[in-house]
């Protein structure tokens, strides 16, 4: 690893600050996501069982 | 006389605004979409810390312009797609715009917080301070409020398309506040530096800066495609969702 510096703890703190966001960001998104797909693969199963 | 075979393959047009296609074609992008966003990230960040140099003014600290400038651009492009999509909704009303706006508006409030941290981590031992009310750094601010006050509007409506057309109007209304941000430092003395990538005469920044810079927009670019494109395909299921609960109510006798 680099030596960066004698600020070197603002830098570190940027990016941990941006993984932190981003890492939320693609959790929350992919959480989403995947909660929304099981629902719809509940409710169109269900209406498939209710037509036959 | 010509006629229309009902086989004749959609048009770009149809392709993007028909829900059905476009969840149809997005499944085959997101993942490519997602594995380039991965590698760029890691090119990324190998050349931003291992293959930059330091600034002759700044030292290492330029390394968070690295995250700074393209957190920074997001939230201005994130803005321009809100808007392009606003018109969408309110001119064409094309089905698919009002969901990228949905889809948009958190993406670019993350970005917009993410820029205004980073910002003020560099500002501190380059300016001697986090913060200043100057005018690049308050309208900045400005622009995470009106995303905010977006996100909440969309959570105020139970009907979206009602929704989608009261959050176009003040989205366009609040795209005002974009050419604030960029003018700000032509316009007032701040302490914003001025632009130095995207000027008319080309960037004045040197090559070993500008290398990883744009690399790491491009990944940070690619990271908010892919991420626009999967919310809008859950905010696509979301209403699929909502019609057939709507369709199990009525068959059950809940609903009219």
């Amino acid at each position: 690893m680099i030596d960066l510096g004698q600020h070197w703890e603002f830098i570190a703190a940027t990016y941990a600050g941006s993984v932190l966001v981003i890492g939320a960001l693609i959790g929350w998104t992919w959480s989403a996501s995947r909660r929304a797909r099981t629902r719809v693969a509940r409710l169109e199963a269900a209406r498939k069982a209710r037509k036959a | 006389m010509a006629q229309t075979s009902p086989n004749t393959h959609p048009g770009w047009f149809t392709r993007i605004a028909h829900p059905g296609m476009f969840m149809g074609w997005t499944r085959h992008v997101v993942l490519p979409l997602a594995i380039a966003t991965a590698l760029a990230f890691a090119a990324g960040l190998y050349v931003v810390f291992f293959a930059s140099p330091p600034d002759y003014q700044m030292g290492d600290t330029v390394r968070m312009m690295y995250v700074h400038v393209p957190t920074a651009w997001l939230s201005q492009f994130c803005y321009a797609v809100m808007f392009s999509s606003a018109i969408g909704t309110l001119v064409w009303r094309h089905p698919m715009a009002d969901v990228s706006q949905k889809a948009a508006a958190p993406l670019g409030a993350a970005f917009t917080a993410l820029a205004l941290f980073t910002g003020a981590m560099w500002g501190r031992p380059t300016w001697g301070t986090f913060w200043e009310w100057d005018g690049r750094m308050t309208s900045t601010l400005v622009l995470l409020f009106i995303y905010l006050g977006i996100i909440a509007l969309w959570r105020a409506f139970d009907d979206q398309l009602k929704a989608a057309r009261i959050v176009s109007v003040v989205t366009l209304v609040g795209a005002v506040n974009i050419p604030i941000i960029k003018f700000s430092v032509d316009w007032w003395q701040t302490l914003h530096q001025p632009a130095s990538v995207f000027r008319t005469d080309g960037p004045t920044v040197d090559f070993s800066i500008l290398t990883p810079l744009l690399v790491m927009t491009l990944a940070f670019s690619l990271l908010f495609l892919t991420l626009h494109l999967v919310r809008m395909r859950t905010e696509v299921t979301r209403r699929r969702i909502r019609s057939l609960e709507l369709a199990q109510a009525r068959a059950a006798g809940g609903a009219p």
